[in-house]
């Protein structure tokens, strides 16, 4: 208990670390990684493949434990709480390749994600009691309402799995959504999507934090979204953060520009350039 | 302090207690038996010689057996639950051509050409059903939820059982005794039952064969590819299909001449139900091993064989249980659940099939 | 000379196997057929099954079930070969390919019969009996060549019959398959109808239709005929006749449950001879429901809308409300239409009802594959054997003054499960899926040696199990007969139906199903997963135990062989294979697996066999059936485009 730290002092940052570490056997997949996300910010990881970003949201959502270090997220630490716990205390997260509970409707699958706020008990089920039923129906409007908000009106009864691919998407952010989240983590929001897609989603995503006052860390890789929205960048290299800041100090940064395109090709190229791909 | 309370969970506190508990029961029952006074049924040295090495025996007819689950696993991460009924194929098909010898006097007369040749012919016929069932049941499965192919399995189980029991008929069979194994020898003043020595040699022959075959030839190396990784394999022009299929007839020549070999040493018991528990008994084998690792299996055997042996006098005497050897099968279930409790992985694997997982 | 036949068969074999194993070959499907349905029909025949469904003749002197099942191998295979080359190849093509894959449908039986004449293989396969030559020579067991002669001519029949009702127009298809459905259906269950017709009708009237619960020629061809007319009228008679007939069934049903109570016996009429009788209870009633309903059907409603859409007359409106009280009247008087026999075998099937709503909640609502469903069912059944029985071993036998009955047993044995559920399923949570079924597995069968075993035997009798166990009474009534556990039974399987269902729409069922679906991702959405999986076992175990307890009510001893494995196995059958994940459909898997090798013995030696080959055939052809279906049927009520649902369930095949 002695190892905690101040919180008044970061009282602006929503989420932060302090030294994280995770490994897998000998490899460090995240390597004492200190970080904070300003609260109402739209911020962007970035980072080549295989630098540790979908690990370091893993680690956040409690999907992995980390092996050293602290999380702390709104003044509580982390560390040790399984996903559900971390979920019921404001973090909601999507998942690079969509994992929707794909035999279920869309409905339903929001209404999973309200488990957060849910109280109702299998008793109560079973007999049928006022409160249970009262909550449920007051959890399908919810529901309903959330899935117009992400512009999927009048497909809730549809399986998850027959929904396009961008419905999909969109019904994972509601999905998200539905735990009322304080932070919510987006890995790779558009990937796979045209450009006029891409665009709405952009869009979309600064309408989270602008009208339903949630901060937002996303993984990205297509840089015009990265550079459009975010307001706090970090970079990621093998699991180190090899730089930090606003998006044009990002893009001038040699080791940033090193870390994707390789040595020499620091003094040739922007990023803004092209879209760095995969 | 609260935050340890914060971690407390239900589950892992069940499953340690349950660990302290069986531990402490173990060594209670180990420690009041091995302290029994002599003339209330202490269990002699040459006893226990004799139930380790009835054990050792038992152990290495489930290595054989539980190599199929093994091989199998390593490469489709499926558990053949039908891998006892192959088994019980070839021993309950060989046991009428072993009478036949019997009969005309060959099984006695040549006993070192006979008994090879139902070892082969039983594995043959294993071999045989092994293969259909890949191809038949198995095989259009391949890519499903790990639960599809199981209930599969589950189903092919009982298929082959009520198939041979349609076939062949409900009652026990045996198989003709063979002069040449009957006696027992002495070693340094223990003495062994010849069966037993056969048992034990004709399984690792055989293992020895097998673990060549993987280990040092073409096929072997194609199966170990494509239990690494079936899209690469398949890109190093590799014939997934003959690979898996190969693999499952593999198997099945271990598990049919395992049930000569069983058959032999305990001739009694022959029906189309035979395979089912030795079945089981092998995959806890195999996954005491480690499943999906070759010389796991074969130790996970033997290790399973001197347990089932050793324990229930061992601990369960001690315990003030009555009729310990009844116990037998309590003690290999027990340790098959508490192996995939607590060491999913094997008890001797590496992490190996974590990855798999 | 019959060896050189012999050898010339199996050259042919050889060479046939050649053009079966080659795909390029025009005739690669053909032969392939031609083979499966061969090897097929050998197999039915070396392991059994013609010689014991020989037992049953489905009508009277003419034809039994054996020599129906005969041809169903070689009939299907033409049928499906037909349907696929129909498209490629002209009508007389399809039909000789059809009547080859007869002929060749008869070799691998003929080469067996030939070899037997030479080599006795009937020390190995023990099937290979008169029996079965009667069987595959019709008759002609002396005469080898006319009886293979015969075999192959009528097997070519079959193929080439499969292959013209193919190529029949769909209407003229559909009926005639229904109408052979409706006479094997009745001609095999004759014995069940006729107990059912003799509580109204007179033997003499009787001897007209069945001979020795037979069906006559007569009255098969007139089943066949009334079938093959069923499927012509307009649906709304045809619902309104099968109505009238349930509600002439409910009649049936109050009389004899009124005669059976003493004191009202006289206020029924009946009579000697039985025509007041079957006009009170069986004419009148039906002639009315099938009146009344008609008039439902016509003119009631608006005929425009009804004609549009049949399906949709039947999911609103008042016609459904008059078939929902009519089957729950029938639910209801149902042990009394049936008579004692068949109401033992519906609580049996009651039985197993309850267990599979029960275990269904672990598999297909959560996914959990719990393999040692037994132990909870165990437990139930041995609680109240220890608390009730009057035997020696009874807990509260020898206590004066301390009555402990049925019911305040019942309780105490759900408790006793759901705890057997809750510690058995603590070590298992964190299991993956398979690793789960195998432990579970490894539970059942530690339950089932620790029964049998001299350990436990002080307690609970180990193999010699626990007898004197009395039966329920209710209001100074005992309920020994199972025309009145019936009713046990169904209360129980009617809260347990209640509590499945609004678990499943609630909070809970969701939870579990996004378990099943992603535990991971579960777990991501805030969901305890170990709790929620811990109450799907806990609430999983208490029907179990609640079944266990009737059944060792209804039996009266509990042995310890009662409870092996396989009664998980049957329990996962029926779910899988009758219900898909679906209450509905777990109600008929019980009623087909349990039920039809209860009522008819020659499919009892069969079950196992059937059961696995169902198991394969599920997975391989219906793998997302295993996962309950309420979702996407509720999807494809709502999506305009799905296809309407087919009426005759013998369609499914095609």
């Amino acid at each position: 208990m002695t190892d905690k730290p101040k919180v008044g002092a970061e009282n602006e940052a929503i989420l932060m670390s302090h030294g994280m570490t995770k490994r897998f056997g000998g490899l460090l997949a995240v390597d004492t990684l200190d970080f904070q996300i300003p609260r109402g910010s739209i911020s962007s990881i970035i980072g080549p493949n295989g630098a540790g970003k979908t690990t370091f949201f893993n680690c956040v959502t409690g999907f992995y434990q980390i092996d050293e270090g602290d999380i702390i997220f709104d003044g509580q630490r982390m560390n040790g709480k399984t996903p559900d716990q971390i979920t019921r205390s404001g973090i909601a997260r999507t998942f690079q390749n969509i994992r929707l509970f794909n035999n279920m409707t869309a409905i339903e699958n929001i209404m999973v994600g309200q488990e957060a706020h849910l109280k109702s008990s299998w008793i109560g089920a079973i007999f049928g009691s006022p409160f249970t039923r009262q909550e449920n129906a007051e959890s399908e409007v919810r529901a309903r309402e959330l899935l117009s908000y992400v512009g999927l009106a009048g497909k809730g009864d549809l399986l998850a799995r027959n929904l396009p691919y961008g419905d999909q998407r969109r019904l994972e952010i509601a999905r998200a959504l539905a735990s009322k989240p304080k932070l919510i983590l987006l890995d790779e929001p558009t990937a796979g999507m045209n450009p006029r897609e891409t665009a709405q989603t952009t869009e979309f995503i600064r309408g989270l934090r602008d009208d339903l006052d949630i901060t937002v860390v996303l993984i990205e890789h297509d840089m015009r979204v990265v550079m459009g929205i975010s307001e706090h960048i970090t970079v990621l290299d093998y699991g180190r953060k090899i730089a930090e800041g606003l998006p044009q100090e990002i893009q001038n940064n040699p080791d940033v520009i090193e870390a994707y395109l390789g040595r020499g090709a620091a003094s040739k190229s922007k990023i803004e350039v092209s879209r760095v791909e995969d | 302090m609260s935050r340890y309370l914060d971690d407390f969970s239900l589950v892992d506190f069940t499953i340690n207690a349950l660990r302290v508990v069986i531990i402490v029961l173990v060594f209670w029952g180990a420690f009041n038996t091995l302290t029994l006074p002599a003339d209330a049924g202490r269990i002699t040295g040459e006893q226990w010689f004799d139930l380790f090495v009835a054990g050792l025996t038992q152990g290495s007819i489930y290595a054989l057996i539980a190599l199929g689950y093994t091989l199998v696993y390593g490469i489709l991460l499926m558990i053949n639950f039908a891998h006892g009924e192959i088994f019980m194929a070839g021993a309950f098909t060989t046991v009428f051509l072993a009478t036949w010898m019997d009969k005309i006097g060959f099984l006695n007369g040549y006993p070192f050409v006979a008994i090879p040749l139902l070892i082969i012919f039983s594995g043959f016929i294993s071999m045989i059903i092994a293969v259909l069932l890949e191809r038949i049941a198995y095989r259009p499965l391949r890519g499903a939820p790990r639960l599809v192919p199981l209930i599969t399995a589950i189903g092919a189980s009982f298929f082959l059982q009520y198939t041979f029991r349609g076939l062949y008929g409900s009652g026990f069979k045996s198989y003709p005794t063979v002069d040449i194994l009957k006696g027992s020898v002495a070693i340094s003043g223990f003495s062994i039952p010849i069966a037993r020595i056969f048992v034990f040699v004709s399984a690792l022959v055989l293992m020895g064969g097998l673990y060549w075959l993987v280990e040092r030839t073409k096929i072997g190396k194609a199966m170990r590819a494509v239990s690494e990784d079936k899209e690469v394999a398949r890109l190093m022009g590799i014939d997934i299909n003959f690979v898996i299929m190969f693999t499952f007839a593999l198997g099945g020549l271990l598990a049919g001449a395992a049930g000569v070999i069983n058959g032999l040493y305990r001739p009694q018991g022959v029906n189309f139900f035979m395979g089912f528990r030795p079945g089981i008994k092998a995959f806890t084998a195999a996954v005491l091993g480690g499943i999906g690792s070759v010389p796991g299996a074969m130790l996970g055997g033997l290790f399973l064989g001197v347990i089932e042996a050793i324990g229930p006098n061992l601990v369960m005497t001690g315990l003030g249980i009555p009729g310990p050897n009844q116990l037998q099968d309590v003690i290999a279930f027990t340790m098959l659940v508490l192996v995939l409790i607590f060491r999913p992985q094997g008890i001797i694997g590496e992490r190996l099939t974590e990855k798999k997982a | 000379m019959t060896s050189i036949a012999a050898k010339n068969q199996q050259g042919q074999v050889q060479s046939l196997w050649k053009l079966i194993s080659d795909e390029s070959q025009p005739y690669h499907h053909i032969l392939r057929m031609g083979f499966l349905a061969g090897i097929t029909l050998l197999f039915l025949g070396l392991i059994g099954m013609l010689e014991a469904f020989n037992e049953r003749e489905v009508i009277r002197d003419v034809v039994t079930l054996a020599q129906f099942v005969l041809f169903v191998p070689t009939f299907a295979a033409a049928y499906m070969a037909a349907q696929r080359i129909r498209e490629e190849q002209s009508i007389g093509m399809v039909l000789v390919a059809a009547t080859i894959i007869g002929l060749l449908s008869a070799i691998p039986t003929i080469v067996i019969l030939l070899i037997n004449t030479q080599v006795n293989i009937r020390d190995m396969f023990v099937h290979v009996n008169r029996d079965w030559l009667e069987i595959i020579t019709f008759d002609n067991r002396n005469q080898l060549g006319l009886g293979i002669g015969l075999l192959l001519g009528s097997l070519g029949l079959a193929g080439l019959l499969g292959a013209v009702l193919q190529n029949l127009p769909q209407k003229i298809r559909r009926s005639v398959i229904f109408g052979l459905s409706l006479m094997l259906v009745i001609g095999v269950m004759s014995e069940t109808v006729g107990l059912i017709m003799q509580e109204i009708f007179t033997d003499d009237f009787l001897d007209n239709f069945f001979k020795r619960d037979t069906l006559l020629l007569n009255s098969a061809i007139g089943l066949f005929v009334f079938g093959v007319a069923l499927i012509w009228v307009p649906d709304k008679v045809r619902r309104s006749f099968v109505f009238g007939l349930v509600v002439a069934m409910v009649a049936l049903g109050l009389r004899n449950l009124l005669l059976a109570i003493d004191s009202l016996t006289s206020i029924i009429p009946t009579s000697e001879e039985g025509f007041l009788d079957v006009f009170l209870y069986f004419l009148l009633p039906f002639v009315a429901g099938f009146a009344g309903r008609l008039y439902l059907e016509y003119g009631s409603r608006d005929s425009n809308k009804a004609k549009t859409d049949t399906k949709a007359t039947t999911s609103t409106g008042r016609p459904i409300r008059v078939d929902l009280i009519v089957s729950i009247a029938i639910l209801l008087v149902a042990p009394w239409i049936v008579g004692r026999a068949l109401s033992d075998v519906m609580v049996t099937i009651g039985i197993f009802v309850l267990m599979g709503i029960g275990l269904n909640v672990a598999v297909g609502l959560a996914g959990l594959l719990d393999l040692g469903y037994v132990t909870n069912y165990a437990v139930g059944a041995y609680v109240l054997a220890v608390m009730t029985s009057t035997g020696p071993l009874g807990l509260f036998n020898s206590q004066e003054g301390v009555i402990v009955n049925f019911w305040m047993v019942i309780p105490v044995a759900l408790l006793a499960a759901m705890l057997a559920g809750f510690v058995f399923a603590v070590p298992v949570l964190k299991m993956r899926g398979d690793y789960l079924a195998i432990a579970t597995l490894g539970f059942g069968e530690i339950i089932g040696r620790l029964a049998v075993s001299d350990a436990l035997a002080p307690i609970i009798g180990g193999a010699q199990g626990m007898s004197f166990i009395p039966k329920p009474e209710l209001l100074g009534f005992t309920l020994k007969d199972p025309e009145q556990l019936y009713y046990i039974i169904l209360v129980a399987c009617a809260i347990t139906l209640i509590v499945s269902i609004r678990l499943n729409n609630s909070r809970t069922g969701r939870q579990w199903m996004a378990i099943r679906e992603d535990e991971d991702v579960a777990s991501a959405m805030g969901i305890n997963v170990a709790q929620a999986k811990l109450l799907a076992f806990t609430i999983s175990a208490a029907t179990g135990g609640v079944a266990g307890a009737i059944f060792a009510a209804k039996v009266g001893t509990v042995f310890p062989n009662s409870f092996s494995v396989i009664v998980s196995i049957n329990v996962l059958s029926l779910i899988i294979v009758g219900g898909m994940g679906s209450n509905p459909g777990i109600v008929v898997g019980a009623i087909v697996l349990i039920g039809l090798p209860e009522l008819l013995r020659e499919f009892s030696d069969f079950r196992w066999l059937m059961y696995g080959a169902l198991l394969i055939w599920m997975m391989n052809n219906r793998p997302d059936g295993l996962w309950p279906s309420q979702v996407r049927r509720r999807e494809l009520i709502g999506d305009d485009s799905s296809p309407p649902a087919d009426e005759s369930p013998m369609m499914a095949s095609e």
